[in-house]
């Protein structure tokens, strides 16, 4: 069995899982957000059962539209809060949330093996942890808070294998938009993302984050990598309660297994409107930009912060661009101040905010007018995904995103660094 | 039997083109509905009919995992989706709430915009009155098939609640 395969069947009374099967699994975490909550309680209330199966197992946080952008938005909130406290559900008030999947492993709530369901997309973040983890809608999780299990049908497995050492500016941002702008938006439909090979293996736990936070860009149900002993690092001081770590068979059987050497790659950059329009970023040609933001569930971690700050220091936004800078969580937010990131954020003529999804979905904080362009390290580059269906976002990592605050169009670090 | 007029839209239709997420504030469908499709078709919530079908090409549904989308396009009147494949996020979400999704290559490819389409669930069969034509959608697995006569997951999940406590 594939890593996926195994963790399935170990929430399973199976020993064996296979592809195309369909299955009643248990969940290990349950998550919801403003936006996707209200309805997930809506549903949960017509269950017929007055209480959730086990709180302790699930969370709520207020993160997309949050610190409150609206009275719609408040009163949503409110309604997620409350269920909340009647429950005893797990939830994060402003002044301790950040974006959900920056929040949850920093808070130990997911663990290698486990298998988390969400109602976000991004769920599937968590592979980078070794767990299953998988976005679904609100009446999915509803049921499963009623019930603790979820019916799952199991995917194929796809393993991608990257080769070789990544040069200086390119992470694991670049290797997953190479990674869509070959295979396509949907080039991974209904299958599981394992990631693997030595390039991946060097990289950081943030940069393992941001690849398996875009599985969802190429269609996949979950990307996921193998635990090693950075996993152990991070998850160690973490950890609450006990937790399996499970490695693929070697005969493992995949759907397909694809190879990139990645010595050569440059920063890529997703042009509009779609993550696949995926070029190096030398051949973007010249191309203003009215606003960046350095962020999201997809670059919003400490290391994310640290590559733009690298960038930044010493250096000024141009005049005609705002950029805006939004730490993930609390814990990135006063990393970013103790280790004086936040000064030269502050310095360079950025706006840094308190953590939220805002302006990645065109919530708040960031919103674009008609005709106006937004270089951004978030997820999404759909029309109006940040604003007016007139506008434009251009995906890329940290670094260039930075370098192209001071240029004032998309460039490379190298451009402004040297 | 449903029957309806065609729109028709192209591969990879996102879950912000379907609500964009400026409209989140709220969940009423009713609400969701007003805004369904307006980034990529500005006509659509003042033209769709009840029973009135969408179409579209490949990955329909693709991105957020916002139950929004199926409502929104639900309570706009749509009578069914028929695609040559769904983002499954989307497909799971359309299943549970009861918007009947249909996967049928030929019927795509033989259909235009403005059509008029006659859709037979149980069957799958999609009959395309315009052209006189039928197509017969990729019938759903076994568990699928359960679920939606159940009438959706949360009368599927009662039922596995009560016959828990028996």
């Amino acid at each position: 069995m594939t890593l996926a395969e195994k963790i399935l069947a170990a929430h399973t009374d199976k020993k064996e899982v296979s592809p195309g099967e369909f299955l009643n699994v248990r969940v290990d975490l349950i998550l919801a957000n403003d936006i996707t909550a209200p309805i997930a309680i809506r549903e949960f209330r017509k269950t017929g059962v007055d209480r959730v199966f086990d709180p302790g197992k699930i969370v709520m946080v207020p993160d997309h539209f949050t610190p409150n952008k609206d009275i719609a938005s408040a009163e949503q909130v409110k309604v997620m809060r409350e269920f909340c406290r009647e429950q005893g559900v797990i939830y994060f008030e402003v002044g301790q949330m950040g974006i959900e999947h920056v929040l949850l492993p920093e808070q130990g709530l997911v663990l290698p093996g486990d298998i988390v369901i969400g109602a976000d997309s991004h769920t599937c973040t968590y592979g980078a942890l070794g767990s299953f983890a998988t976005g679904m809608g609100s009446t999915d999780i509803a049921a499963a808070m009623a019930t603790g299990d979820i019916w799952m049908k199991v995917p194929p497995t796809i393993k991608v294998v990257y080769h070789g050492s990544p040069g200086k500016w390119v992470g694991g941002k670049d290797l997953i938009l190479y990674t869509i702008g070959d295979i396509g938006v949907d080039g991974a439909l209904y299958s599981v993302l394992e990631f693997a090979g030595e390039a991946v293996d060097a990289l950081p736990l943030d940069g393992r984050f941001t690849m398996a936070n875009m599985a969802i860009e190429a269609g996949a149900k979950a990307g996921i990598f193998r635990v090693d002993n950075k996993t152990q690092l991070y998850i160690k001081p973490r950890a609450r309660r006990p937790y399996m770590v499970y490695e693929p068979d070697n005969n493992g059987e995949y759907a397909q297994i694809i190879d990139y050497d990645i010595s050569t790659i440059e920063p890529q950059v997703a042009l509009p409107h779609s993550p696949a329009n995926a070029r190096p970023v030398s051949q973007i040609g010249d191309i203003e930009i009215d606003q960046v933001v350095i962020g999201s569930c997809t670059n919003g971690r400490f290391e994310d912060l640290q590559l733009a700050a690298q960038v930044l220091k010493g250096r000024k936004v141009h005049p005609r661009v705002r950029c805006i800078i939004i730490p993930g969580s609390q814990e990135v937010y006063l990393d970013a101040v103790t280790r004086e990131l936040i000064g030269i954020f502050i310095k360079s003529g950025a706006a840094v905010s308190t953590p939220t999804c805002g302006p990645c979905l065109g919530g708040h904080m960031g919103i674009l007018a008609s005709g106006e362009r937004c270089i951004a390290t978030t997820n999404r580059n759909f029309v109006g995904r940040m604003g007016s269906p007139q506008s434009e976002v251009y995906l890329a990592n940290p670094a260039v995103a930075a370098a192209s605050a001071i240029a004032g169009r998309i460039v490379g670090p190298e451009e402004v660094t040297t | 039997m449903l029957k309806g007029r065609v729109y028709k839209y192209g591969v990879n239709v996102d879950t912000d083109a379907i609500i964009p997420a400026r409209y989140l504030n709220v969940s009423e469908p009713a609400e969701l509905a007003n805004h369904c499709m307006e980034d990529i078709d500005r006509d659509f919530v003042t033209e769709v009919k009840p029973g009135d079908i969408i179409m579209a090409a490949t990955n329909f549904g693709c991105g957020s995992s916002r139950e929004h989308a199926p409502l929104a396009i639900k309570a706009a009147g749509i009578s069914c989706v028929i695609a040559v494949t769904f983002a499954r996020i989307f497909f799971r979400n359309a299943i549970n709430i009861g918007l009947p999704l249909l996967e049928c290559e030929q019927a795509v490819n033989g259909t235009e915009a403005g059509d008029t389409l006659e859709v037979d669930l149980s069957g799958g069969e999609i009959k395309n009155l315009t052209r006189g034509e039928v197509f017969a959608a990729r019938p759903y697995p076994d568990f699928m098939a359960e679920l939606i006569s159940s009438g959706g997951l949360i009368e599927y999940t009662r039922n596995r609640l009560a016959a828990r406590r028996i």
